[in-house]
């Protein structure tokens, strides 16, 4: 059935479910030790998994497929490529973290907690291994539902609010998804999702797909203007819930757009991709701006992750290879690092109970560990060359380049931003004097805190310095899909013309320039 | 070996970052000493084997970075005559500071941070240097930015350190969106950013044209111009300087390293390295000539009225690189370079004379409390003057002269042996270097000569007053002190109001301890001598083009041209120099009320030059202050007001206006999120099994 001669998939997945139940019956203290060990049994196997996908350009394309029919055409149909290969990894990763954020700040209802946050790792799991349209919509929707919980029954005083908007939003957009998706399996005749990925719907249908999906995607990615879920969202859930909805489940729009909007509807995406870009350009520099004067640290930060998201969706509309993969690695290290800025933010709410950015100052003193941390976490949000979200910027950035260079040139000024408000951030809370007795009084990170923040510092590093370990899972099913979806490919406007040395060099001694041998010393 | 160079100092910075308390001061300060000195010297005989030229370019490989389609940059560092100079000038200057900050830092609670960060800098700036493709060079282009960023706040809690180091790194973010945007530009017209292979290409597209925002323009010089730009930001060129004089909060050692020999120099480096590129544009050579020349004024005639003695030299600094960019921009790489070379020896060792001083003056940085230093620093005066001499560029032709006067009076020979917007360079240049000496001689007159004004300064009362009261009050806290502004801190840095106080006020400062003096003295040969040994091998023609290889577009004609310029042209340099220095004696030693005069008669002048052209000011009126009201009105007006307001607030009370049905079936939220859920899987499922 694959290498590895067992159903790994539906493994990852039975684990955390089986745990979850476990949880529910468990005391305070057991249902923490189960969770923690249950995710890292996930951890364990993802690395299986990562270890044994076969990346060499030979292998196939769905690798680890699983198909068992459950009723009518509805099947447990479970596979993966390399770009949900990575996200899977990122998921695991990401997991036994939030756990351990939990550790002690959750304290009411552990068990019932804790299966609501294996709950979503099984249904994170189903999204980037679903091969049915159908299953896929089930697991995407209701991976929601243990984070409404989690932000409702764990989250801060104006949580009701918080998950209302956070639900309307995403009402609206599913609908819309769920009824194309019902149209494209009848005029498909198959919910096999690669299936429908190699099917040719007719450019009048793209369009209002395009849309149905769109809507959907935008919000969960979330775009500009559909985004003003997030910072109510992320300022009122609990530390690790924060860490997961900007770890993973910003991350699941940007999938959707992967997995179905670009395979599926090539000539859509192109008539589209004007209406990405703009608004994604005005998230860059409308999303900064905003981050600029926030005074919650969980707002600065969640208002950071629209304009990385800006990039992503950039990325993936440039229609080529650097464009997607600079998507994905943004996706990827955006996961890492605004789960490492929440935890970090985590680490002095637990100690002062505030995210009031002022209540801090002169960290750096007391906390030296913890601003070494919070420093590399920040140079990493701002695009620091050597860290994990460069890379993506970049190749994101360049990609789009070559469709526009207004798109770049306003997408790039995300990283004057980035650093301005990241910077201000930083300086604010770790600079400056111990002004506030109260932040005095805290002290430096834990052991615990110490081995949740060095993992994400470590892979942060390791995606910066080395990031062909992410880059080449990926690259053959980049490839298929840039291959896919270059017959829609829009013109750039950089319409290059070839050189002509000779007419340059007389158009030069003419007008008098100033260099009297242009090119003499070569 | 390179590998070795560039390994040692970024292992050090690690040992002493991490290890930090747990090894302690001293081992940390041996560490990264100890690894700098080891690079530089095994830096020196590559550079000397490329002098003698029996050495050849080559590229080590170290390994894969960036993969994507046909995109792929390596790590992998090269050596050729460009790197060999940056690494000589690099591993060189950092050796010598690391080795006086042990004296600058001694009472600083945090050494091993500050140790580390500087062998942190040393990395990223061997990092550019050996790059063989743009990205690396960007790599350690914004490797040095955070190193940089680091040490400017190094002392944290000062607020107006961690204001100048947010200022130096976002004003350096808008250059790197040019060098961004000018790496994307370059793969896109030539399929790669591999440094040799983009060299060879360019001419073939020279006259080409490209799509850029809407227009057309030709190719080459859209390309040059977005990179000049992160050259303008890092080197602070006019319009991208600001954040220079402001860096000076940090360490005067890392002044001397960082912001005056090697990393506001990387911008220098990158026109120089991609001088083939640049040849193929005109256009971009011209703006390139521009941007320098004007800098060169423009940051000459701010120096002239600055107080801090660190400003002082800071503004020099942002002047000598406009003459070194004006000097590429003519197409004299080999001056720029040289220029890079020899500025990097005198500079260095005038900041960190000027730390001397400053350490000697208990942190006080202002000239005006100084005066008549020259019986109690006797070393440091003597290495200032080496470099004040280097500088203003003394010597007499055919003999012998410091080293600015080889690098200075070559450039200024290019410029007017180019000609066309060549020659308007030239007379800035002459220009500037008369403001050179007039402000270099000033700073040495008012520092050392003269009768003592120490007892009006804070800092000096202070340090009377501790060692006569509680000596316990440690030294280092001065070192945290609030000098906010040089200028602003005392007497509202007016001078017109000012009557200096003179006297000694009880106050009798030290030499500097000798790991302080033995880097003078090292770069005070260096100042003598660089530019005397060294001057055939950067800009003579025939040795020249032998000694450069090819890592530069070395025009051997333009270095013809150089020798056979008029007379006039070749004295000018040496005519302005001692002007400025006559300037400098009569107004403050001969006639040391004519400042006052002058500022009584020209107020608007003066104050248009002491607050710099008042470029703060206006980028704060242009982009601080809207940025921040942009995002408030983004804020409150648009996400609050409009978005939310009309979107789920607006759907809400629509909901709730709708009727009681919908409230009823409302019992608890979270259920009826589940429910909606529950019904569209029914209704998908019932449609799959129906069909």
């Amino acid at each position: 059935m694959n290498q590895l001669g067992f159903p790994i998939l539906t493994l990852m997945m039975a684990v955390p479910m089986a745990a979850a139940i476990a949880c529910l019956y468990a005391s305070d203290k057991t249902a923490r030790m189960i969770a923690l060990a249950a995710t890292l049994v996930d951890l364990a196997l993802g690395i299986v998994l990562w270890l044994t996908f076969d990346q060499s350009a030979m292998g196939a394309q769905w690798q680890f497929t699983e198909y068992a029919p459950i009723f009518g055409r509805f099947a447990w149909a479970l596979g993966i490529d390399g770009i949900a290969l990575m996200l899977i990894v990122l998921t695991v990763f990401l997991m036994p973290i939030c756990i351990g954020a939990s550790w002690l700040a959750i304290d009411k209802r552990v068990g019932e907690y804790m299966a609501a946050f294996l709950l979503m790792e099984v249904l994170m799991i189903g999204v980037f291994t679903a091969q049915d349209i159908f299953l896929f919509y089930v697991m995407f929707e209701a991976g929601l539902i243990p984070m409404y919980l989690i932000i409702g029954i764990w989250g801060g005083a104006e949580r009701i609010y918080a998950s209302y908007k956070f639900f309307l939003y995403t009402l609206l957009g599913s609908v819309l998804m769920l009824i194309a998706m019902m149209w494209m399996v009848q005029q498909a005749g198959t919910t096999d999702i690669p299936t429908l990925m190699a099917f040719d719907f007719s450019p009048q249908a793209q369009s209002w797909l395009w849309l149905a999906f769109f809507a959907s995607f935008a919000v969960k990615m979330p775009m500009w203007p559909v985004h003003t879920w997030l910072p109510d969202a992320h300022v009122q859930a609990p530390t690790a819930g924060s860490v997961i909805l900007a770890g993973v489940l910003l991350k699941m729009g940007g999938y959707g757009f992967i997995r179905f909007s670009l395979p599926m509807f090539p000539e859509a995406s192109a008539q589209f991709a004007p209406l990405v870009f703009g608004l994604s350009m005005v998230a860059v520099v409308y999303t900064s701006l905003v981050a600029l004067v926030q005074s919650d640290m969980k707002k600065l930060i969640a208002y950071s992750s629209v304009a990385h998201m800006a990039i992503v969706t950039v990325g993936l509309f440039a229609f080529n290879a650097q464009g997607i993969e600079g998507a994905m690695m943004v996706m990827l290290g955006h996961g890492l690092v605004s789960g490492a800025l929440f935890l970090c933010v985590g680490v002095i709410y637990d100690r002062l109970h505030t995210r009031e950015i002022s209540r801090y100052g002169g960290l750096a003193i007391n906390m030296p560990k913890y601003a070494v941390l919070f420093l590399l976490f920040t140079m990493a949000a701002v695009g620091l060359p050597g860290t994990s979200n460069f890379v993506g910027e970049f190749l994101a950035l360049m990609g789009v380049y070559e469709a526009s260079s207004w798109v770049a040139i306003v997408c790039t000024t995300g990283i004057i931003l980035g650093a301005a408000y990241m910077l201000y951030l930083y300086r604010r809370v770790c600079y400056g004097d111990l002004v506030n007795d109260d932040a005095r009084a805290m002290p430096d990170l834990s052991g615990r805190e110490l081995w949740l923040l060095a993992p994400i510092a470590a892979a942060v590093l390791w995606m910066g310095i080395y990031p062909e370990s992410f880059l080449a899972p990926m690259r053959a099913d980049v490839a298929a899909l840039v291959a896919r979806i270059d017959r829609a490919r829009p013109a750039g406007d950089a319409a290059l013309t070839a050189g002509n040395p000779a007419a340059a060099a007389a158009a030069a001694g003419e007008h008098g320039q100033t260099h009297d041998t242009p090119g003499e010393a070569h | 070996m390179i590998s070795l160079i560039v390994l040692f100092p970024l292992l050090a910075a690690i040992i002493a970052g991490l290890g930090n308390r747990i090894i302690g001061n001293v081992p940390a300060k041996i560490v990264t000493t100890g690894a700098l000195f080891a690079s530089c010297a095994l830096s020196w005989p590559i550079f000397l084997s490329f002098v003698a030229g029996d050495a050849a370019p080559y590229v080590e490989p170290v390994f894969t970075w960036i993969r994507s389609g046909d995109f792929d940059a390596a790590w992998a560092l090269r050596v050729d005559t460009m790197t060999a100079v940056m690494l000589v000038v690099i591993t060189s200057v950092s050796a010598l500071v690391h080795l006086y900050s042990w004296g600058y830092m001694e009472e600083d609670p945090d050494q091993p941070r500050f140790f580390a960060y500087l062998s942190l800098f040393t990395f990223a700036m061997l990092m550019l240097v050996t790059a063989n493709n743009l990205l690396q060079m960007f790599f350690g282009w914004e490797g040095v930015g955070l190193a940089s960023y680091l040490l400017i706040g190094f002392w944290f809690r000062k607020p107006s350190a961690n204001a100048a180091a947010i200022k130096a790194f976002v004003v350096n973010r808008v250059g790197d969106l040019g060098f961004m945007m000018g790496i994307f530009g370059t793969f896109l017209v030539f399929g790669t950013i591999s440094i040799p292979e983009i060299l060879e290409a360019a001419p073939s597209m020279a006259g080409s044209t490209i799509g850029f925002l809407g227009g057309r323009f030709d190719t080459m010089t859209v390309l040059c111009l977005l990179l000049f730009i992160g050259a303008m930001g890092k080197s602070a060129q006019l319009g991208l300087h600001t954040w220079l004089p402001d860096a000076m909060e940090g360490p005067t050692p890392v002044s001397a390293l960082i912001h005056a020999a090697t990393m506001v120099t990387a911008g220098v480096f990158m026109v120089c390295r991609l001088s083939p590129m640049f040849e193929t544009s005109p256009t971009a050579l011209g703006v390139v000539t521009f941007v320098g020349a004007a800098t060169c004024l423009f940051a000459a005639t701010v120096g002239t009225v600055q107080n801090d003695i660190k400003r002082v030299i800071a503004y020099s600094t942002c002047s000598q690189l406009g003459y070194m960019f004006f000097a590429a921009g003519v197409g004299a790489y080999g001056a720029s370079m040289f220029h890079l070379f020899t500025h990097a020896f005198f500079k260095a060792l005038l900041f960190l004379g000027a730390g001397s001083v400053i350490h000697a003056m208990h942190h006080e940085q202002d000239m005006r409390y100084y005066g008549g230093l020259r019986n109690e620093i006797p070393i440091t005066f003597w290495a200032m003057t080496a470099g004040t001499l280097a500088i203003t560029g003394v010597g007499i032709i055919g003999v012998f002269g410091f080293a600015g006067f080889y690098s200075k009076d070559a450039i200024l020979e290019a410029a007017y042996a180019s000609g066309g917007s060549g020659q308007l360079a030239f007379y800035v240049g002459v220009f500037a270097a008369l403001l050179t000496s007039f402000y270099s001689w000033r700073l040495v007159f008012l520092t050392f000569f003269g009768t003592p004004r120490w007892a009006a300064s804070e800092h000096i009362q202070h340090a009377v007053h501790d060692a006569h009261g509680h000596g316990d009050h440690g030294h280092a806290d001065h070192g945290h002190d609030d000098h906010v502004d040089g200028s602003k801190a005392h007497g509202e840095g007016d001078y017109a109001h000012y009557t200096p106080l003179t006297g000694t006020g009880g106050y009798h400062p030290h030499e500097s301890p000798w790991s302080m003096l033995i880097p003078l003295i090292v770069l005070s040969i260096g100042a003598i001598f660089a530019g005397f040994v060294f001057h055939h091998s950067f800009v003579e023609a025939e040795q020249g083009a032998a000694f450069w290889q090819g890592a530069i577009a070395f025009d051997t004609h333009l270095m013809h041209a150089m020798h056979e310029v008029p007379l006039w042209v070749k004295l000018a340099p040496a005519a302005v120099m001692l002007s400025g220095l006559a300037i400098a004696w009569l107004a403050y030693i001969r006639y040391p009320e004519w400042p006052r005069q002058f500022v009584g008669q020209f107020g608007v002048l003066y104050q248009f030059l002491l607050n710099k052209w008042y470029f703060d000011e206006l980028y704060n009126v242009l982009f601080v202050k809207p940025a921040f009201a942009i995002g408030r009105i983004f804020w409150k007006a648009g996400d609050v007001g409009l978005i939310d307001r009309f979107g789920p607030n607006g759907l809400a009370a629509l909901v709730v206006q709708g009727g009681k049905i919908t409230r009823r079936l409302q019992s608890g939220y979270l259920y009826t999120y589940a429910l909606v859920m529950l019904l569209g899987l029914a209704a998908a499922a019932t449609w799959a099994i129906a069909r």
